[in-house]
C-alpha cells in the first residue's frame, strides 16, 4: 500500500521521515497532519516517533536506520539521543557516529541485510554500520551518483533507483542486494527517489505530486499490493454468506 | 544489415515509465514523454498569439514603434522584422524559425508561423511551433498627415520669365539638371510663366535661389506667411515664398537701350542684339562689333525691353558682302570693348520671299561678316516694317534705326536639322513641354546649342540612341554640329525579362 502525503506543502517526504520495519521517525512539524497520516497507517504495528536531529527537521537525510538499529550523526544532542532510545523498541540499537559526511541518510542506502554506501565513507563508520545495523556493506554508486542514499530507496522486497541507472548497474546492484530493482521516479518525474518517498516491507509513503503511474511502479517493485485480503473476505466469506442467507 | 552502436543499445535499455502516461521512455530531466511534456508545459505562454500592426494607407508603410514607418511588401523580410518586434515575450524563448502563413491579401490579417525552443523543468529543451495572428489597423503616418493637411511644403521658389522669348528659361533648366540643384525639392509644378519648386525647409529654397542668382541675371523677392505660432516658446511656423524673376530677354532678341544706359556702356548703339544671357546680359552692336555686358543690378535700375523676338525673324539672301576695312571702322574716345570674334561687314540682302522680283537689295551693316558669303541665307529682323511700341525706340532718331538687322546665318530647313539631331537633353518634368509654341521655342534653343559652343559647355548633352542612323545628306554640310565627344552616354537601366522555366 503506497500513500500520498505532504509535509507542510512539501512533497519531499523522505526528508522529513524515516521508515523501517520496526519503527518510524517523523519530524516535528507545525501541524500534526503529516504525523497522523503515518500514525493511521502504522500505529497498530510499529511505533511512530516524533524526533529531531541536531534541532533540525530533516532527519530522514541525517540518519540511517533499519529494523536492527539506528545511526545518528555526531551533531545529535544528548537529549535527542535519549529521547530516541526511550521511544524506540529495546531491540533497536541506537548509535552516534563521528563521520565527516554527516548527512548519513544521503550517503547510505540500506535494508535489513545490505547497505550501499558512499565510496568515500570512513572505515570506522562502515564498521559501526555493519555492527549496529547488522548489514553487509558495499561501496557503490547509483547512475554515477555517489549519494546512494538519495538516489536509491530500498526495502527487503525491492528497490527503486535513479531513472538514469543503466541495466548493467541495476543488475549489479540487484545481485548485491538480492532484491529486484527498477529505475523510476517519484513526485511527477523527480529523480531523487529516496527524498521523495519512504518505504518498508508492507507500506510506502510518497509525495503528493506522485502520479498514479509512479505509484503503480512503486507498489509493484516493493510488492506492496500483494497483501492478502483479511480472512473475513476470503476464507470466511462463503460460510458467512451461506449462514446469512 | 545495419550497424547498431553499443551506446545506442545501452540507451535503448535504460527506460523508465513516463510519469504521466506510463509509456516507456528514455530517462530525461523531466522524466516525461514528449507528448505529456507538451501537454503539461506551454513554452509559448508568455508570447501573445495576437497582435496589432499599424499600416498607413497613404504611403503603404508599417509603423515600427515608436515613430518609424517602414516600407514592406507582404511576406517580405522587412515585414517579418516588423512583426517579430511587435511580440513582447519572444526574448524568454529561443526563436528557431519564423515565416508567413498565407492569408488573403485583403483580409487585413497576417499570420506568422513561429518555431521556438524553450528550457523546461530542469534542462529539457522543448521545441514548439505556433501561429501568431496580426490584425492590421489603419493609421495615417505623420508625413501623410501633413500632406493631407496641405502642410507638406515649407518653402516655395517661383521662377518666372515674363517674355515671349523663353530660351533663357530652357537654359536654366539644363543648368539646374547639370548641377543637380533640384535634388532636395519636394515637387516641381509648371505654372503659366515658369516653374514652382517646393521645399521642406527654408534653407533648401534659399540654396536654390542662390544657385539661380549665380547663373542668371534675376530679381528676387521673398515673403512669408504665418501658419501657426506658440507664444510660450516663441516658435513661429511660417511658409516662405521666394519669387525669382529672370530678365525678360533671351538670345537673338533685339533691344533698344535707354540713352543714359548707352552712355554708361561705352556709347554703344542703342539698337543691340542679345548675344547671350549668362550671369549677365551680353549685348552686341552690329554696326561696330562693340560688345557690352549688362548685369542684373544695372538692368533692373534701368530696364529695357526686347523690340523684336525670334518669331519675327525673316529670311534674307545675301547678294553681296564686303568686309569693312580697318580705316572705315568708327573709333571714338570712350568706346567700349570691340569684339574680335566677329567681323563687321557691309551686306546687300534681298528678302528670300522677294527673290527674283526686281527689287533693289537692301544695304545693311552686320557683324556676321565672318560667316556670310554671297548667296547665303540669313535670318534678320525687318525693323523698318515692324510695328514696335517701345518708349526708348520712339525717342531715337529714325536715321539711327537700321532697316534690317541680321541676326544669324540660316542653315537650311528646321525640320531637317531636327531630324538629323543625334542628341537630346534631359528634362525635369516631361509634361512641361507639350504646347506647340513652346515646342518651337525649344527647338530654337536646341539650334542655338548647336551653333554656340560656349553656351553648351555648361550643360549636359546626351546621345540619342534612336537618332544615330539618320541620313544627313539633305543638310548643309556647313551647318554646325555637336561632336560625339561632347555627348554623354545616358545611364540606361533595363530590367531583362526572365525566361519561363
Amino acid at each position: 500500500m503506497a500513500v500520498r502525503v505532504q509535509f507542510e506543502n512539501n512533497n519531499e517526504v523522505g526528508v522529513f521521515s524515516k521508515l523501517t520495519n520496526s519503527y518510524c521517525l517523523v519530524a516535528i512539524g507545525g501541524s500534526e497532519n503529516f504525523y497522523s497520516v503515518f500514525e493511521a497507517e502504522l500505529a497498530e504495528g510499529i511505533p511512530v516517533v516524533h524526533a529531531s536531529i541536531a534541532g533540525c527537521r530533516i532527519l530522514g537525510r541525517m540518519v540511517v536506520a533499519n529494523k536492527h538499529g539506528l545511526l545518528v550523526p555526531a551533531a545529535t544532542s544528548d537529549s535527542e539521543l535519549q529521547h530516541l532510545r526511550n521511544s524506540l523498541p529495546d531491540a533497536v540499537r541506537v548509535q552516534r557516529v563521528e563521520e565527516r559526511l554527516s548527512a548519513l541518510g544521503n550517503v547510505v542506502a540500506c535494508n535489513d541485510y545490505v547497505a550501499l554506501v558512499h565510496p568515500d565513507l570512513d572505515r570506522d563508520t562502515e564498521e559501526i554500520l555493519a555492527d549496529t545495523l547488522g548489514v553487509e556493506v558495499f561501496r557503490q554508486t547509483v547512475a554515477g551518483n555517489v549519494l546512494v542514499g538519495s538516489y536509491a530507496a530500498l526495502s527487503n522486497r525491492g528497490g527503486l533507483v535513479h531513472p538514469k541507472t543503466t541495466i548493467q548497474d541495476q543488475d549489479e546492484l540487484s545481485s548485491l542486494l538480492q532484491v529486484p530493482l527498477v529505475a523510476g521516479t517519484v513526485n511527477r518525474g523527480s529523480e531523487v527517489v529516496a527524498a521523495g518517498m519512504v518505504v518498508n516491507d508492507w507500506c510506502a509513503f510518497c509525495g503528493m505530486d506522485t502520479t498514479s503511474t509512479e505509484i503503480s511502479v512503486i507498489e509493484s517493485v516493493f510488492k506492496l499490493n500483494d497483501a492478502q485480503p483479511s480472512a473475513i473476505t476470503s476464507t470466511m466469506r462463503a460460510s458467512l454468506i451461506e449462514s446469512m442467507s | 544489415m545495419e550497424y547498431i552502436s553499443p551506446e545506442n543499445t545501452l540507451n535503448a535499455n535504460t527506460r523508465v515509465l513516463c510519469c504521466q502516461c506510463a509509456v516507456p521512455i528514455e530517462a530525461n530531466p523531466s522524466n516525461m514523454c514528449v507528448a505529456c511534456l507538451r501537454a503539461h508545459v506551454d513554452i509559448t505562454e508568455g508570447v501573445p498569439k495576437q497582435a496589432t500592426l499599424f499600416f498607413c494607407r497613404g504611403c503603404e508603410r508599417y509603423l515600427q514603434p515608436p515613430a518609424e514607418w517602414i516600407v514592406a511588401s507582404l511576406e517580405s523580410r522587412e515585414l517579418l522584422a516588423v512583426c517579430l518586434k511587435r511580440l513582447k515575450g519572444l526574448n524568454r524563448v529561443k526563436l528557431i524559425d519564423a515565416g508567413f502563413a498565407w492569408t488573403e491579401p485583403h483580409s487585413k490579417r497576417i499570420k506568422v508561423k513561429l518555431t521556438v525552443q524553450g528550457e523546461v523543468m530542469g534542462g529539457a529543451v522543448l521545441q514548439q511551433t505556433f501561429i501568431v495572428e496580426y490584425n492590421i489597423q489603419h493609421q495615417m503616418c505623420d508625413d501623410c498627415h501633413r500632406s493631407e493637411a496641405k502642410d507638406f511644403w515649407r518653402a516655395m521658389v517661383q521662377i518666372r520669365q515674363r517674355a515671349n522669348n523663353r530660351k533663357t528659361f530652357y537654359y536654366l533648366e539644363q543648368l539646374i539638371l547639370k548641377h543637380k540643384a533640384h535634388e532636395t525639392t519636394l515637387g516641381i509644378k509648371p505654372n503659366h510663366d515658369g516653374l514652382d519648386f517646393y521645399y521642406a525647409t527654408e534653407s533648401h529654397a534659399r540654396k536654390m535661389v542662390d544657385f539661380v542668382q549665380s547663373v542668371l541675371p534675376i530679381k528676387t523677392s521673398s515673403s512669408k506667411k504665418l501658419i501657426s505660432h506658440d507664444i510660450h516658446s516663441n516658435i513661429f511656423n511660417s511658409k516662405y515664398t521666394y519669387s525669382i524673376e529672370i530678365v525678360p530677354l533671351s538670345k537673338d532678341s533685339i533691344v533698344c537701350l535707354p540713352k543714359k544706359l548707352t552712355q554708361q556702356l561705352g556709347s554703344i548703339s542703342p539698337i543691340c542684339l542679345v548675344n547671350r544671357v549668362t550671369s549677365a546680359i551680353h549685348l552686341i552692336d552690329a554696326n561696330t562689333g562693340q560688345v557690352c555686358e549688362v548685369s542684373a543690378t544695372v538692368y533692373y535700375r534701368q530696364p529695357f525691353n526686347a523690340i523684336c523676338n525670334p518669331k519675327q525673324l525673316v529670311e534674307y539672301i545675301v547678294m553681296d558682302i564686303e568686309i569693312l576695312k580697318e580705316h572705315e571702322k568708327k573709333h571714338f574716345p570712350g568706346q567700349g570693348q570691340v569684339s574680335n570674334k566677329v567681323v563687321v561687314a557691309d551686306a546687300w540682302v534681298v528678302k528670300a520671299s522677294e527673290l527674283g522680283l526686281e527689287t533693289a537689295p537692301i544695304h545693311v551693316r552686320t557683324h556676321l561678316g565672318h560667316v556670310l558669303k554671297p548667296g547665303d541665307s540669313v535670318l534678320g529682323y525687318n525693323l523698318c516694317e515692324s510695328n514696335v511700341n517701345d518708349a526708348n525706340l520712339d525717342k531715337l532718331d529714325k536715321n539711327v534705326i537700321p532697316d534690317v538687322f541680321l541676326v544669324k546665318k540660316h542653315y537650311g530647313e528646321k525640320a531637317a536639322r531636327r531630324r538629323a539631331r543625334a542628341w537630346r537633353l534631359k528634362h525635369m518634368a516631361d509634361d512641361l513641354y507639350d504646347g506647340s509654341s513652346a515646342n518651337e521655342d525649344y527647338n530654337d534653343f536646341l539650334d542655338d546649342l548647336e551653333e554656340d559652343p560656349d553656351l553648351r559647355q555648361n550643360i549636359n548633352i546626351y546621345k540619342d540612341a534612336n537618332k544615330l542612323a539618320v541620313d544627313t545628306d539633305e543638310l548643309d554640310p556647313a551647318a554646325p554640329r555637336i561632336t560625339l565627344a561632347e555627348m554623354l552616354d545616358d545611364l540606361n537601366i533595363e530590367d531583362v525579362e526572365m525566361s519561363e522555366v
